[in-house]
């Protein structure tokens, strides 16, 4: 059988990047370029700067994913973009490339969804994992609780109700100094800190027992901060982030549990920027093998923003017959399962 | 030789294609602004009923700013994308220039307005001469971001009649009636938008001493160049950036 090869595209955020895969979960490159840098003395990503940056970005990256994978743009079989959720500005240069590009070579397009792709990129490294499964998508700007019901096929049961739980991280990472981005930072000095020190809120949202809200946790950090403040007392910076990431653990982890028991899934994953984060990991590989259940997580490079993991989930939604015209359009707020 | 044009900087979305001496075919909406919609099906519809494949395109050619930034942006990365897949290159024309060369031909200074929001106008003043029978632009004011007030005192002091046209006049024709000394008027309809044909046309002129033997282009920064090098021209700073200026500026 002749071997299919994708081009992914991604540009939602702060990441330049572009892949070539073989047959769906075979990594021929994987390039990324992370403005991170540039938005770093902002406190955090600048649209326009990023929208600008990724122009500057798209072709010799898409390039170098090209010339590294040792194809052309004739070999390929499909390309295929992120063109949602995100901002708007950054995904209008991913797809306006990734349409003329397909136009000019004619090579058919798909238009991915961008949490598709973090959900895809556990197929990557385990060629075993075929849905059913549950997965917890958890980034700067997401956090979805999914069951995977076939490839292509998702329903979100639980979502955040206010931030994301990435967000909270970076927010919280700034108030105690540590600066931007949040996630590592945390996850880095907590190992110093005591996370049973300071006791958080675990916040639970009205009745839907499986949707998050980080707002209130990250009110309680700040309150926490100005009272030392007032008090003229000092605080232990580990010890509020190890504590602060403690009570986003449990959370994620109770929440995920509730799921996979309700349901009775003998698989779960979780991806997105923050499945990078050492102490959920580890929480998660716990309560899962507890429960007998197989827990499967992408590498960091697969977590964080990357077109790997769009052009896995291109592969699936092309063998599905998806093709996008010239018209595909960038859609910011574009839902999970819907075209 | 065969020019591809394209106009995404405002709410016109247009794309024209040039065959030496003639425009073969043009394709311009102004009515609603989803540029990342229509840009490429316009182009795919243009071309479909030329019967003209893109791989026959010689080179690109692109109004490269200034305009609203998505739009540039839409722009930009489809003409780059057009640009690596063909390995063709790029030629970039300021947006001023390419609405401004809608008027080749007219005694008149021609002063373009697009509407730029923050109370200023993306401006420039040009006239024509002709040598050899053909009408050559020449640049009086650059394009510039700046007040209409502004704008006015330059137009005054050059004391020569003058056409405006672009989105900007129905937004500052007040300010222009008031403070304009000079004889005035307002472009047609016809010719008062971006139009892509424009845009080819000025290109054609600007490229000619740099096409060489074999029928290729020479690159020459800022004017002709490629789907890595091509980049829009903003004119401004985004505001995130503007702003840590002017805080740096008052802290020093």
């Amino acid at each position: 059988m002749k071997d299919t090869l994708i081009l992914g595209i991604e540009s939602s955020c702060d990441e330049t990047a572009a892949a070539v895969l073989k047959n769906g979960r075979e990594v021929l490159s994987n390039v990324i370029y992370s403005q991170i840098d540039l938005h770093t003395v902002y406190g955090g990503v600048v649209p326009e700067i990023a929208s600008r940056k990724h122009i500057e970005k798209v072709i010799p990256v898409v390039d170098k994913a090209l010339q590294e994978a040792n194809v052309t743009l004739s070999d390929l079989d499909a390309i295929a973009v992120t063109y949602g959720p995100g901002l708007v500005g950054p995904l209008l240069v991913g797809v306006s490339a990734a349409k003329s590009i397909s136009m000019a070579s004619h090579v058919p397009l798909v238009g991915v969804h961008h949490i598709e792709g973090h959900i895809s990129a556990n197929y990557i490294e385990n060629k075993e994992l075929e849905p059913p499964f549950a997965c917890l998508v958890v980034s700067g700007g997401h956090s979805h609780l999914v069951v995977v019901k076939d490839y292509g096929e998702y329903e979100v049961i639980g979502k955040t109700r206010d931030d994301a739980a990435g967000e909270a991280f970076d927010k919280v990472a700034r108030a105690i100094g540590l600066g931007y981005p949040g996630g590592p930072k945390i996850d880095k000095v907590s190992k110093e800190g005591n996370p049973e020190a300071i006791v958080f809120p675990r916040a639970k949202v009205g009745e839907s027992v499986y949707d998050f809200s980080f707002s209130g946790l990250k009110s309680a950090v700040l309150n926490y901060l100005n009272t030392c403040e007032m008090k003229g007392e000092s605080y232990n910076q580990a010890d509020v982030a190890a504590s602060f990431q403690k009570a986003v653990v449990d959370v994620l982890v109770d929440h995920s549990m509730h799921a996979i028991q309700e349901y009775g899934f003998k698989k779960f994953a979780i991806a997105g920027g923050v499945a990078s984060n050492s102490t959920l990991r580890t929480a998660m590989e716990k309560a899962c093998s507890k429960r007998g259940v197989e827990f499967y997580h992408p590498s960091p490079i697969y977590c964080t923003d990357n077109a790997a993991m769009i052009a896995c989930a291109g592969y699936y939604e092309f063998q599905k017959g998806v093709r996008s015209g010239l018209d595909l359009n960038a859609i910011p707020n574009l839902k999970l399962g819907e075209r | 030789m065969k020019l591809l044009a394209m106009d995404s900087s405002g709410n016109v979305a247009s794309v024209a294609l040039l065959e030496e001496d003639k425009i073969i075919g043009e394709y311009s909406t102004n009515h609603k602004k989803t540029h990342s919609q229509t840009l490429l099906p316009m182009l795919d519809t243009m071309l479909e009923e030329l019967g003209i494949t893109l791989e026959e395109v010689d080179a690109f050619t692109i109004a490269a700013g200034p305009g609203s930034f998505t739009g540039l942006r839409i722009g930009a990365a489809t003409v780059k994308g057009l640009a690596y897949a063909l390995q063709k290159p790029i030629i970039s024309i300021p947006t001023v220039e390419g609405l401004a060369f809608n008027l080749a031909g007219t005694d008149a200074y021609v002063v373009p307005l697009m509407d730029a929001r923050r109370a200023q106008v993306y401006t420039g003043v040009y006239c024509f001469e002709a040598t050899n029978h053909t009408y050559r632009m020449k640049e009086l004011v650059p394009q510039c971001a700046i007040p209409v007030a502004e704008l006015m005192e330059k137009v005054n002091a050059l004391g020569h009649p003058v056409i405006f046209l672009g989105d900007g006049v129905p937004v500052y024709e007040d300010q222009i009636r008031e403070l304009c000394k000079v004889d005035y008027s307002f472009a047609p309809q016809h010719m008062n938008r971006q139009r892509a044909a424009a845009v080819a046309a000025l290109a054609y002129q600007k490229i000619k001493p740099h096409l060489l033997e074999d029928g290729t282009l020479e690159s020459v920064p800022g004017l002709i160049e490629d789907a890595y090098t091509f980049a829009p021209e903003y004119l401004r700073l985004s505001q995130a950036e503007r702003e840590k200026k002017e805080r740096e500026k008052e802290k020093a």
